[in-house]
Order: C-alpha cells, then sequence, then structure tokens
C-alpha cells in the first residue's frame, strides 16, 4: 500500500552550513542529505558554500572537493567519472541523474543533493541496492538456449537482429529510473520497476535467445510487469536515453499478441 | 550499527514534477473526481423519481451559481478523464513513448479537453438558452 509520507525515523532535519573560504568569489552552495547510521540521529540536510573556481566542472567534483577538503566523512559511491559505471547515480535538484555527467553549469542556483528516492539508506548518499540486484538476478539476464551449441562458431546474429538490441544493451543498471517511478515506490516488493524490465526486454528482443515465452511467462503477471502505468518518469530520467518506458510496452504487447 | 532500521530516503517530498507524471496522477484523480461527479447523476434520477417537488429542488440546485460551478468541474473532470484515458490507451499500443511525443500527445490532451468542455458548455448554452 503507498505511503506517501516519510517514517518517523526518516524524517530530514536541518544540519550544519560550512560556508565558503573567505575571498572566493564565485560561490555555489550545496544542500546535501547526510545520515550516519552511528549516530542513531534521523537523516539531515548539511550545506557547503563552494567556491567554482577551484573546482571541476561537474557535480561529482563537487562532492569529491567537499569530501576531500571540507567533510571527510562524506559517503558516496563513485567510480568511473564517465557515465559508464552508473555508481554516482543520485537525486539531483528534485530528479535522478549520474552526478558525473551533470555539469554544474546546467543546475540552476542552489545544488540540492539527495539519494535516489525511496530507498533503504546505508549511509548519506549511498542506498542499499540489494533488492534492486535481486530483481535483475531474476530476470536471468543471459543467453538461454535448447538448440545444441553450434560447433566450431559462436551463435551469431544478423546486423538487422543486432540491431534490436540497440537501446536496451547500454543500459548501465544506474536505478535511475526504477527510483524514478512511484510504481516502484509504492511496490518495489513484487513490481520488476522498469531497469528489471528492459533488461528482461533486452534478452526476449535477441534472436540468439530461446525462451522466450518463459521469458514472457515469467513476467504475465498483475505486479511484476502490469504495475507499469506508464507514468513516463523512468524515460524521462535516464541519464543514458534510454527507453525502459517504451521496452515494458513492447513486453505487454507481444503477452497480448500471444493470446491471439 | 548502531542504528536497526534503515531510513527511507524522501521520494515526493523532493521530486520535480513533469507533465508526464501531473497527467497520470491527473488520471486517477479525475477517475475519483467523476465517481464523486456521478452522485450528482444518482441525485437527479432519484429526484426525477420522487416527484416534482424533489425535482425542482436538483433543478434549483443544478442552475444556481454554485451548481453550475460544480457542474463545470465534472464535465471538465470527465473530459479530462477521457482524453488522458485515449492518451494512456495510445501509449498502451508503444506509440507516444518517445520524451517528445509524448509531450506533444500530453499537451494535446488538456487542450482537448479544454475545447470539449468549453464546447459543450457552449452548445448548452446555446441549446437550452439562457436558462
Amino acid at each position: 500500500m503507498a505511503k506517501f509520507t516519510l517514517p518517523k525515523n526518516s524524517k530530514v532535519n536541518k544540519g550544519k552550513h560550512v560556508p565558503a573560504p573567505e575571498g572566493a568569489s564565485n560561490v555555489r552552495t550545496l544542500h546535501v542529505y547526510r545520515y550516519d547510521p552511528d549516530s542513531g540521529e534521523n537523516p539531515r540536510i548539511d550545506s557547503y558554500g563552494l567556491d567554482l573556481d577551484k573546482c571541476g566542472p561537474m557535480v561529482l567534483d563537487a562532492l569529491i572537493k567537499i569530501k576531500n577538503e571540507v567533510d571527510t566523512t562524506l559517503t558516496f559511491r563513485r567510480s568511473c567519472r564517465e557515465g559508464v559505471c552508473g555508481s554516482c547515480a543520485m537525486n539531483i535538484n528534485g530528479t535522478n541523474t549520474l552526478a558525473c555527467t551533470l555539469s554544474l553549469d546546467d543546475v540552476k542556483g542552489d545544488v540540492v543533493i539527495h539519494p535516489l528516492p525511496h530507498m533503504p539508506i546505508i549511509k548519506d548518499l549511498v542506498p542499499d541496492m540489494g533488492n534492486f540486484y535481486a530483481q535483475y538476478e531474476s530476470i536471468e539476464p543471459w543467453l538461454k538456449t535448447v538448440s545444441p551449441d553450434p560447433a566450431g562458431s559462436e551463435r551469431l546474429q544478423s546486423h538487422e537482429d543486432r540491431s534490436k538490441i540497440d537501446g536496451l544493451y547500454e543500459c548501465i543498471l544506474c536505478a535511475c529510473c526504477s527510483t524514478a517511478c512511484p510504481s516502484y515506490w509504492w511496490n518495489s516488493d513484487r513490481y520488476l520497476g522498469p531497469a528489471a524490465l528492459l533488461q528482461a526486454y533486452r534478452w526476449i528482443a535477441d534472436s540468439r535467445d530461446e525462451m522466450t515465452g518463459e521469458r514472457l511467462d515469467d513476467l504475465e503477471d498483475p505486479f511484476r510487469l502490469y504495475r507499469c502505468h506508464t507514468i513516463m518518469n523512468c524515460t524521462n530520467v535516464c541519464p543514458k536515453g534510454l527507453n525502459p518506458a517504451k521496452a515494458i510496452a513492447e513486453i505487454k504487447k507481444l503477452v497480448a499478441e500471444r493470446q491471439g | 550499527m548502531a542504528s536497526t532500521e534503515r531510513p527511507l530516503s524522501p521520494h515526493l517530498q523532493i521530486w520535480r514534477w513533469g507533465l508526464h507524471m501531473g497527467l497520470s496522477i491527473a488520471h486517477r484523480t479525475t477517475g475519483i473526481g467523476n465517481a464523486v461527479g456521478a452522485l450528482l447523476l444518482v441525485w437527479g434520477f432519484y429526484a426525477l423519481a420522487s416527484g416534482p417537488e424533489a425535482f425542482a429542488g436538483f433543478h434549483d440546485f443544478l442552475t444556481s451559481l454554485l451548481g453550475r460551478l460544480v457542474l463545470f468541474g465534472v464535465t471538465f473532470s470527465v473530459m479530462l478523464h477521457l482524453c488522458t484515458g485515449v492518451r494512456h490507451l495510445i501509449m498502451d499500443t508503444g506509440r507516444g513513448l518517445e520524451i517528445a511525443s509524448n509531450r506533444r500527445i500530453g499537451i494535446l490532451a488538456i487542450l482537448a479537453a479544454i475545447a470539449l468542455t468549453l464546447g459543450l458548455w457552449a452548445g448548452a448554452y446555446g441549446f437550452a438558452g439562457a436558462l
């Protein structure tokens, strides 16, 4: 059942403010969600004044600068810093994206940073992704076949068939889409969410996979697939420009078509 | 770890709405609005069956300023629900799911709902005269 408010232990308090160093001319303020599991206190929003003239261009650079120079306890995931790994997915000024590919110049005014929405928080900007990964695993994201392997070659695919997984295989599983979806917020225990469903369609659309029917059987469920109500937040936030809503619609069409 | 239960990160509280999400919620709220509006219809039938006096009360309410405002609201609710419903129907066929095309059919649904509502009322006033 949907619960629109935050539980008691999740209410966000006002935290401390660290002003920019004196003499800074190009100052931007970052408001960052902080949660320390060891303190037993509720989450809070700390704010930091940053001298942009002494900071890299991206939101992630600003977070790294805070961690390096202002508060070493600030905790967030990051790795590739170029939109390939999906680690630094977070909510910036009300929308989910990758901190590493969002330029500070493209954010107007203060930068407000929260973790991915409606997720259990381990610390600061680090959500527990366990359920999300388990859902990904549940769609069995690997090639499944019944025919014997061709002797002496790989399973081949025409250029045309290969192009059918364009816009699907590029997904980096950053979870921006799933955690942008109100249906996923209210039903993530049973609804697979846009990321896992896009990945499911990636294997359904693959000409080499021979388990399409079984995959559709597994998805045909009021919750796993049909909690998608085409709200379209997923497609609007995807930092890789993919279209999970379209992939889900294609799955629904395939299920409907085989019913004849 | 001191804390036993992890806090839930903010969601609705921080989310920046777009047209697409607003229309999806509008489809639901107008659905509820229509159900409430249908009570007017029930009242109308009930009054009709109860005799001229009861119907006069119903008629007086509907022709009052408040009654007309309520009826206008219900008309718009029905029309918006109809148009956003068609929008969702189109999306269920796999169309209108690109960001640009989705925005287009969203704006179109709102404009159509406004046009239908105003058209219906203009038609009703034209038909019924000054009422």
